[in-house]
Order: C-alpha cells, then structure tokens, then sequence
C-alpha cells in the first residue's frame, strides 16, 4: 500500500471514529428534542422505532410548561444575574488585579493571600454563613440574593493579577511621563489590552451563574424568583413522569445559551478553556 | 531590611499610589472577606454547635458534631460514593480525551465542528443534562433499554446506579478535558517528533517517549482540577437518582449529605462539621496530588 493510500484510510478511520463519538455527545439532545414535542402516551410508546413524534409536532408541551412555570420571569431573572455578575466581577478583579499585578504598597502580600485562601477551599464552606446573611437581612427571594455571592472574585482577580503582570512596562512609564494618573494609566492603557482575559472571565462568570444550581435552591424557594437551573430541579419534581413536559421544560432551559454557543463558539470554547477552572 | 522597606515607600509619589492601589483592591478585599473569610470561621464554629429551632440559637456543644460524624454510617458511605465517581470519571474522561485530543490534533477539515460539538454539555444546565440522561436510564420506556433491547434498571439498581452518574459526568467533561489537551498537544514543537523518527521512535513509542512528558503539565493541571471537581459533586446524584429510590444510598456524596443535613433538615451545626471534614479530605487528597507532582510532571 502507498503511503499516500494508507495516509488516506489512516484519516478515513480517524474521522468514523470522531463521527461515532460526535454522534454519542448528541445523542442526548436529540432525544430531549425528539421527545418535548411528542404526547406522554407516544413518548412511552414500546416500539422502539418510534423516534419521531408521529402526526403533528406537539408544541403544546412548550406551552403548558411556559405558563405553568413563568418562563418569561425565570429568563429574565437569570438574565438579570448574569449581567449583574459579570459587571460586579469585571469591575472589582480588573480593578483589583491592576493593583497586586503592577503597583506596589505595604500588606500587599497579605492582602492578596485573602484571595488564595478563598480559591484553595472548597466553595461549599462559604454557603452557611452566607445564607444566614442573607436570611437574617430579610433578602430572601430577592435578585440581591442570587447575585450575592458573586459581587467579588477571587479567582476573576487572580486572573487579572497574571494578565496584567504580563504587560509590557514600558507601556505605563511612557504615560506616567506624560503625566498620566494611575487611575488613568489603569483605564485608558493597560485595561484595554487585556481585553481577552475580561472575555473569559466574562463568559465564565456568566456560565457560572447560569449553571449554578445549589445556591438559587436555597436562596431563592419562590418559583418567581429563582433562575433557570433551580426552576428545572422544581419542574422535575412537579411534572413527575410526563417525560415530555420536563424535556420541554429542559429545552426551554438550555437554548438561549446553547444559540450564543453556536455563535460565539471560538470565544466561549477558549474563554473557558484559558480561564482554567472547572465549572 | 526594615529600612529598606521604609524608605521604598517613603516618597509622597509612593504613597500617593499606595492610596490608589488601596481603593482598588478595597472593593475586592472587602467582599471576599464578608464573603468568604469570615464565613470559613463561622462555618467551623458552627460546627461546634447545635442548631436550635428555625435556625436559631446555636448552642456550644464542642466535639460532639463531629463524634457524630464519625459514627454516622452515611459517611463512610458518602466517601466511598464519591472516590469512586472522583475514580471513574476523572480516569475515564481523561483518557478518552486524551485519544480524542491527539485523533484532532493533526491537519483535517471538520476539527472546529467536532470541537464544538465535544464541547457542548459544558454550556448547557447540569440540571437540564441530567434530566435528559434520567430519562434515557428509564427502565421502562428509556431510549437505551429499547437500543439494546435490555430491561436493565439503570438509575434504581444500587450495582448501577453509581455508574450511571459517572457515565454522566464523563459525557459532560470530555470536550473540555480534550479542548485542553488540544491546547497542550498543539504547543509540542514538531521538530522534536522529526528527530524522533530519525532516531526509530514512531507511533506508540513516540507517544510515550515525547508526548506524555511533554504534556504532563496539562495532564497534571486536568487530573488536579478533575478530581477537585468530582470530589465535590451534587447536581448529577441529586437531579438524575430519585431521592425514594433504593439506589440513592449508592450515588449520595458528600456534598450531597451536606446539601442535606444543612437545608432540607436544618442541621446547619452538623452540616458545617461535614464540609470541614470534606475540606480536610480534599487538602489531604492535593498533598498527595502535589506530591507526586516532581516524579512525573516536566517543565521547560
């Protein structure tokens, strides 16, 4: 066999093999598809070739599970934490990380070993007191509830900590010359030019919030004022075995985010990937 | 030393960005401690206490907590259930990537569409996954059972149950293991493979000679953080095993038992005592992570 040749089938092997396993990951999600739009009897149907809902498209489940659960609230509650997250997180890390990556001052190695020791436990030991706080203030329920404990990052400061240190410094020296606050020199200069690091700590602390499922559970026990992963655990519960209602309900769940992915896919893949923390 | 350190911050310009640098870091520091510094102290003093009705009056009662912890016969339970997912998964996951991530790492079309299709349960609700995923398990009416033909009880059979969930969570990390790989595997110059072939190192051995050392640090970083991660694991348990199933004693993990005692039965005293033993567990577990660090991880 010519090289050529064997080249060809070596990448013929290579590619059955990645479609097989591209066609496992999405499996899943063609089945929550397949079944959100079928009736509880077809979804539970014996045949095992019934894959399409047959007839007509049921959209009734998407409906049922709008109305009954506010989907409408429940997006924009946790739309409203996103945001509220990624512009609390950006605005205090890159403030913060400017500071211990470039300025000098006394207590700054103490200071910045507050923020390790908030990375090197565990983030469930936080949750008690925290949620006492909250409790004890009356805030239960409530937006500031959700987005509580991600008003500061330690890990988004860390972040901005290395980025800024990998500046070049004669970047500031020209503009201190010129006379240049550090206010301004932290603005105008250097915070644009980590712009990639703020894209990644943005995208992660969003799909943070979005993810995060314990926290809303226990702040938040009033259907209209949790966020979506929370409100599926609920749903879970409530519509028990009408499989095709919770896959709605899931679907309904996953797709604004799932859209962006598809759109955005380079810098979320890479936001995620350089931030280097798993989710 | 002293002095030197005096007279480094001793110009008026000096201080004058010691304030600035200050107000900058005062939001942060501020918030991680209300956040997180004070509670990690009122987590462990909660944990010599016992809470009294509706959360309130939280007696003094020293050791007893944990003397309790250490006889309840859901700990060990707990422990074992999450060592063997933190087992299974991160290996699992690990190693399938690893094959994705050097299958992808090589001139062909389509790499961005398999990436992003790999990649896709990181973006998507762990709840919403682990619905899907309970519904395919379904023992009556499920998607695999009808595939294979099987009448297997995939999330009530406590033998299963547990694996189930790895399976799980080897499905949601694959493409970010791989992405990382990818990354790792793309900074290995090529040249090193050239004079590997001249030298007879090919394929297999080339794999292991250069392309394992090479990589160890991103290996490290995935198997450290990995393990982690799957030491605190909660939503997949919690969302895919009925809490009235038999196999829930099977995939309860730690957490999970925190998540419990702490907010469905109001045992915050007994709770915080499980998540400083769960603390201690995950330090002791990164010592030994770190320590075998030097034996096999090179950097440049």
């Amino acid at each position: 066999m010519g090289y050529t040749a064997k080249r060809r089938l070596n990448s013929t092997v290579i590619h059955v093999f990645l479609i097989l396993g591209a066609i496992a990951m999405l499996i899943p999600f063609v089945w929550m598809v397949l079944t959100a739009f079928k009736t509880k009897s077809q979804a539970i149907s014996v045949d095992p070739f019934y894959i399409f809902p047959a007839g007509k498209w049921h959209f009734e489940n998407f409906s049922e599970v709008w109305n009954s659960y506010n989907f409408m609230t429940l997006y924009a509650n946790t739309l409203i934490v996103m945001v509220l997250r990624v512009v609390c997180a950006v605005l205090t890390a890159t403030m913060a990380g400017y500071a211990f990556g470039r300025l000098e001052f006394p207590g700054k190695g103490i200071l910045f070993s507050i923020v390790l020791i908030q990375m090197m436990v565990p983030s469930q030991i936080f949750i008690i007191p925290q949620y006492l706080m909250i409790s004890k203030a009356h805030l239960l329920n409530t937006k500031f509830a959700l987005v509580f404990p991600g008003i500061v990052t330690a890990f988004g400061t860390y972040l901005f900590k290395q980025s800024f240190q990998s500046l070049p410094k004669e970047l500031e020296e020209a503009a201190e010359i010129d006379g240049c606050t550090v206010w301004q020199r932290f603005a105008f200069i250097m915070m644009p030019l980590t712009r990639s690091a703020i894209v990644s700590l943005g995208i992660f602390t969003a799909l943070f919030a979005y993810k995060d499922m314990m926290w809303p559970m226990i702040v938040a026990n009033k259907p209209a004022a949790t966020t979506l992963s929370a409100a599926l655990a609920k749903l879970q519960g409530q519509f028990g075995s009408n499989y095709p209602q919770i896959m709605a309900g899931a679907l309904m769940a996953i797709l604004p985010m799932l859209i962006l992915y598809l759109i955005f896919q380079k810098q979320f893949i890479e936001g995620i990937a350089s931030s280097g923390t798993k989710l | 030393m002293n002095q030197k350190k005096k007279r480094m911050f001793s110009t008026t310009r000096q201080k004058k960005v010691a304030q600035t640098a200050y107000l900058m870091v005062a939001p942060t520091i501020i918030g991680l401690l209300i956040l997180n510094f004070y509670p990690i102290i009122q987590t462990f003093w909660l944990s010599f206490c016992k809470t009294g009705d509706f959360g309130l009056n939280n007696t003094f009662i020293g050791l007893k907590n944990y003397v309790d912890l250490f006889k309840d016969p859901e700990i060990p339970q707990a422990l074992i259930n999450t060592f063997r997912y933190a087992a299974v998964q991160v290996t699992v996951s690990i190693a399938l990537s690893l094959v994705l991530a050097v299958l992808v790492n090589r001139k062909m079309k389509g790499v961005t569409i398999y990436r992003t299709i790999y990649f896709l349960p990181m973006i998507c609700a762990p709840a919403a996954i682990a619905m899907v995923w309970r519904w395919m398990f379904n023992q009556d009416f499920g998607i695999l059972n009808k595939m294979f033909g099987t009448n297997i009880s995939w999330t009530t059979d406590p033998k299963i149950a547990w694996l189930c969930v790895a399976v799980v969570g080897i499905w949601s990390s694959l493409g970010y293991n791989m992405v990382l790989l990818l990354g790792g595997l793309q900074d290995i110059p090529k040249d090193y493979y050239e004079a590997a072939e001249i030298d007879g190192a090919t394929g297999i051995n080339a794999f292991f000679h250069i392309t394992i050392p090479l990589l160890s640090p991103t290996l490290f970083f995935i198997i450290q953080t990995g393990i982690i991660g799957a030491l605190q694991l909660f939503d997949l348990p919690y969302m895919i095993i009925d809490e009235s199933s038999r196999a829930v004693r099977s995939v309860k993990s730690v957490t999970y038992l925190f998540y419990q005692h702490s907010f469905e039965k109001g045992q915050r005293g007994y709770g915080s005592a499980i998540v400083i033993f769960m603390m201690v567990v995950i330090s002791i577990i990164t010592y030994f992570i770190q320590k075998t660090e030097k034996k096999w991880v090179h950097y440049n």
